[in-house]
């Protein structure tokens, strides 16, 4: 194996280990977002539960909390989005690669009106 | 003095320790949340980010104009925070956090142009998920999109001036850069509602002491995550990386 692909094994494993072993090392927690405990800070720092003096344009929108399953599709949403644009930019170098045309590129930069049909 | 290579990497690691300890004391949650920041904080905040944005959108405009090619490098950094940014990972206090992302827009591109991906994000975020605010938006770019960003840069920079090893030199610069903007966060959170007791210090205290175990080891996968792309860019983007001008000498050896 390549010393490049042992660290990326390495890597990856490492990014699985340390997202996945709080959620099995703390089971009794419910991993709530901390923007919540953000909240509950305020009040312990101000001493009374604070009223936020704007609420967001969704749930003005909707006259009620975003449902739980709809905000996890959103992030999904977004999520996808960004998959989609660096899966596609890799795919498009790597083909690149693989046939050579990123071979002649120092000639393409001498001639600035050919780089147009590069990118 | 000489130092073996061993030597040298322990050293490193020990000093990243160092930093880490220092700086966990500043890890906070997520996004200031809508409405939690008084209007005066807002406007400030915002105002601070303007000349950042301005400068940022004049730079992808000249990049476009000029480098037409590195375009596909600016989408790659700009999804990845998408991608970073909606990730909720479980962390060790028992809640959940997210990343920033932003490392590596910084290193390639520099504090201005992240914080115009940055605020695209944040945008999204505020208006679709309920997830930071409008109203907060100024403070959450000025955290995620410029303090944190700029500290990426910055050591990047150093880094690459001291030839400490390149691979090291991104995680450390993407893991600072995420501690960061949450150490700023909690600033701006303290600035708000300082304690009776403390004053703002002590409040900045109490917000850090809540986040900081939650965000130091999202911060390690940041780095970790960063290292990677950076990887796959220098394998298949020689080119673009060579025309943006992120490095002088060949790109083969990370």
């Amino acid at each position: 194996m390549s010393k490049n692909k042992r660290f990326v094994l390495i890597s990856v494993l490492a990014v699985i280990l340390i997202a996945g072993i709080p959620l099995f090392a703390l089971k009794g927690a419910d991993f709530g977002g901390s923007d919540d405990a953000g909240s509950k800070m305020v009040e312990q720092v101000t001493g009374d539960t604070y009223t936020p003096w704007f609420t967001p344009v969704m749930e003005k929108l909707l006259g009620h909390e975003l449902p739980g399953e709809v905000e996890s599709l959103l992030f999904c949403v977004q999520t996808g989005i960004g998959v989609g644009i660096v899966a596609f930019c890799f795919g498009y170098l790597v083909a690149r690669k693989k046939y050579g045309g990123d071979r002649d590129t120092h000639e393409k930069s001498r001639r600035p009106d050919e780089k147009k049909g590069a990118a | 003095m000489r130092w073996n290579k061993r030597e040298r990497t322990e050293l490193r690691l020990a000093m990243t320790a160092a930093l880490a300890v220092l700086l966990c004391a500043g890890a906070e949650a997520m996004h200031i949340m809508e409405g939690y920041l008084p209007a005066a904080h807002c406007i400030v905040w915002g105002a601070v980010c303007v000349p950042f944005l301005v400068r940022g959108i004049a730079r992808i405009r000249s990049l476009v104009r000029e480098k037409r090619r590195v375009l596909i490098l600016l989408a790659m950094s700009g999804a990845f925070i998408f991608v970073i940014s909606s990730l909720k990972i479980p962390s060790v206090t028992g809640s959940c956090s997210h990343m920033t992302g932003t490392g590596l827009s910084a290193i390639l591109f520099g504090p201005s142009v992240t914080c115009v991906l940055g605020i695209i994000v944040l945008i999204f975020q505020a208006l679709l998920l309920a997830h930071g605010g409008i109203t907060t938006l100024g403070a959450n770019t000025f955290s995620m999109a410029i303090a944190g960003p700029l500290v990426s840069f910055g050591l990047y920079k150093l880094g690459e001036k001291l030839h400490w090893n390149r691979k090291f030199n991104i995680f450390l610069a993407a893991f600072l850069g995420d501690l960061l903007t949450y150490c700023v966060t909690s600033f701006q959170l303290a600035l708000a509602y300082p304690s009776d007791s403390g004053g703002v210090a002590g409040s900045a205290l109490m917000f850090l002491g809540v986040f900081a175990p939650t965000q130091l080891p999202l911060a390690v996968i940041e780095g970790i995550l960063t290292v990677l792309i950076v990887m796959g860019m220098e394998s298949f983007a020689s080119p673009e990386l060579r025309e943006l001008g992120f490095r002088k000498e060949e790109a083969s050896h990370v």
